[in-house]
């Protein structure tokens, strides 16, 4: 009897602690998306609505559409990067030394979350390495923007 | 003793790695024979990477010109050739034709731009808002390199589609392509009833005086609208009418993917040829043409839903290609060099898509339309291939050249431009 009380213990610490644990872990991934989480939503929307124009590997096309690689408007500043989700792009980007002539249209119908995870996508794909971005910095763009 | 009976057992692996080997070594020393015996027939080294139709070679008659867009050949064998972006601060090159190579003379203009023409004894060519001449003496050479004419300026020229292509024609006028800052007008068109306002001063192609200077909008007129974006542009000579080549519509299934599928929206819309006479209409923003089914279209943005037809008022192609190819070059061929059927029919210079992606990109060409009694005949023929370099280099960041301008020889040779590394290849026949 000693012995069983022992094992039920047992067994109900451990089931109260995996039930804690999986609480901790609910709340933390509504807070912080995990990267993994990002990336996945982020080829999503990559390959739905940037892939035509930017190409699958990021490359874009010369003279046209510009590359998603290795540029201070992809690795630089957020909001700008945001922002040009938001508002489409239609000015003259020279990159190394190429210009681009085509114009991008407004996304402002993607989701906060939409554009956080392919902002995450692109900013962690193509040899790109740069900090993901998070739904409340595009909510907080949008909103000073009023889009 | 263990040793040689293995030995003995591997024998027949040995045979066949030993016979493996050795015809891997003839295949080697195969090559280079097997490539010769098909030049003897050819006539010519490796027809400069290119694949042509039986009985045509190709060499390469200039290599990193640049950006080099359309070209015209003087009767003396010269070449003016239009670059994209001034080079050295000179946007035309003038090359001589010395057969096998081409020589640079000189260089001109401080511009680069994509239209270029030669008639009644002066050099027409444009940057994105304005077209010059230049007068030429009696052997076609540029008198004043200096002193430039400005016949129009003020055309609008907002980065998309903003190269003026130029033709001219036998009653003094040129004609110039202002193409559509927009895809399809959507970030333009307030759907109001009031129309897409881009067609008030673009995607059309506007006629002027080719000898009365500094002429604006009000001094032409806007000869055809509903024209996207227009690059190939020539006058046809037996006709006397003016041909253009649209560039049609992107991104049918990323807008309407409940219309169109992906493979739908890399084959449609079709590229057209058009046939245009003054006030015509080709529809643009509101239709596009479909060559899977033959039909001139209603396009989505306007109710369409990819089975609706569209209003007979706008006019349909002559001829229609798959979609996205770019077409940046059209020629109709006049000379005596090339067979028979050449005679009259168009050749056609497809740039190479970027927008069937994620099908595989296609293009990268230069195609026949074999003509008859000055309409199209029959279906088209891909003349002059392999522009990429290979099929895994068929998309326009790895194409080793895309072709852009054509044109005519005092020979009747064929001159095609390529914009992507600045080569500059002849086309000749021979029985």
């Amino acid at each position: 009897m000693k012995f069983s009380g022992f094992v039920l213990t047992f067994i109900l610490f451990v089931a109260l602690s995996v039930t804690t644990h999986a609480q901790v872990k609910t709340v933390k991934k509504a807070a912080h998306r995990s990267l993994g989480a990002a990336m996945a939503g982020g080829k999503k929307v990559y390959t739905a609505i940037c892939l035509a124009c930017h190409m699958a590997d990021g490359g874009g096309v010369p003279n046209m559409n510009p590359p998603l690689i290795q540029t201070t408007y992809v690795l630089g500043d957020k909001k700008a990067l945001i922002k040009i989700v938001l508002n489409g792009f239609k000015e003259d980007v020279e990159i190394n030394g190429q210009k681009f002539s085509n114009n991008m249209t407004p996304h402002n119908d993607l989701k906060d979350q939409e554009i956080a995870d392919v902002l995450t996508y692109v900013r962690h794909s193509f040899g790109n390495k740069a900090s993901s971005i998070t739904t409340a910095e595009v909510k907080k763009v949008r909103a000073s923007s009023n889009l | 003793m263990k040793m040689k009976k293995m030995h003995v057992l591997l024998l027949p692996v040995y045979a066949v790695v030993g016979l493996l080997v050795f015809n891997a070594r003839k295949s080697a020393v195969d090559v280079p024979v097997s490539n010769n015996q098909s030049v003897t027939s050819n006539a010519n080294i490796d027809n400069a990477g290119l694949k042509l139709a039986p009985g045509f070679s190709a060499v390469a008659l200039a290599e990193n010109l640049g950006s080099p867009r359309h070209l015209v050949v003087t009767p003396q064998g010269d070449i003016y050739v239009h670059l994209a972006n001034a080079k050295n601060g000179k946007g035309i090159l003038v090359l001589h034709d010395d057969g096998a190579k081409a020589s640079l003379k000189t260089s001109l203009a401080t511009f680069g731009g994509t239209g270029i023409g030669i008639k009644n004894g002066y050099l027409y060519y444009s940057n994105n808002t304005e077209v010059y001449r230049f007068k030429l003496n009696d052997k076609e050479e540029v008198i004043d390199p200096a002193h430039p004419e400005r016949i129009v300026k003020g055309l609008v020229g907002k980065r998309m589609h903003e190269a003026k292509a130029i033709t001219l024609d036998n009653e003094g006028y040129v004609y110039v392509n202002i193409g559509a800052y927009s895809n399809i007008c959507s970030d333009y068109d307030k759907h109001d009833g009031k129309g897409c306002p881009v067609l008030d001063s673009a995607a059309g192609i506007w006629r002027f005086k080719a000898d009365q200077l500094d002429q604006t909008y009000s001094d032409g007129i806007r000869y055809a609208t509903g024209l996207r974006n227009v690059v190939g542009i020539t006058w046809n000579q037996q006709n006397n009418q003016l041909f253009a080549m649209q560039h049609g519509r992107d991104a049918l299934h990323d807008l309407f993917p409940q219309y169109f599928t992906v493979h739908q929206s890399a084959e449609l819309p079709s590229e057209c040829m058009f046939a245009l006479k003054n006030g015509d209409n080709a529809g643009w923003p509101y239709v596009y043409y479909d060559w899977i089914q033959h039909k001139n279209m209603l396009g989505p943005e306007y109710g369409g839903d990819g089975k609706k037809e569209a209003d007979p008022k706008y006019i349909n192609p002559v001829a229609a290609y798959p979609g996205h190819y770019a077409p940046d070059g059209l020629l109709f061929y006049t000379g005596n060099q090339f067979p028979e059927k050449y005679k009259n029919g168009a050749f056609i210079a497809f740039h190479g898509s970027w927008n069937r992606a994620p099908e595989p990109q296609a293009g990268y060409c230069v195609v026949f339309q074999q003509f008859k009694d000055g309409k199209p005949d029959g279906q088209w023929e891909v003349f002059a291939d392999n522009f990429a370099g290979s099929a895994a280099k068929t998309s326009p960041g790895a194409a080793e050249h895309r072709p852009c301008g054509l044109a005519q020889g005092p020979d009747g040779s064929l001159y095609v431009t390529d914009d992507q590394h600045g080569t500059l290849y002849k086309i000749t026949y021979k029985k």
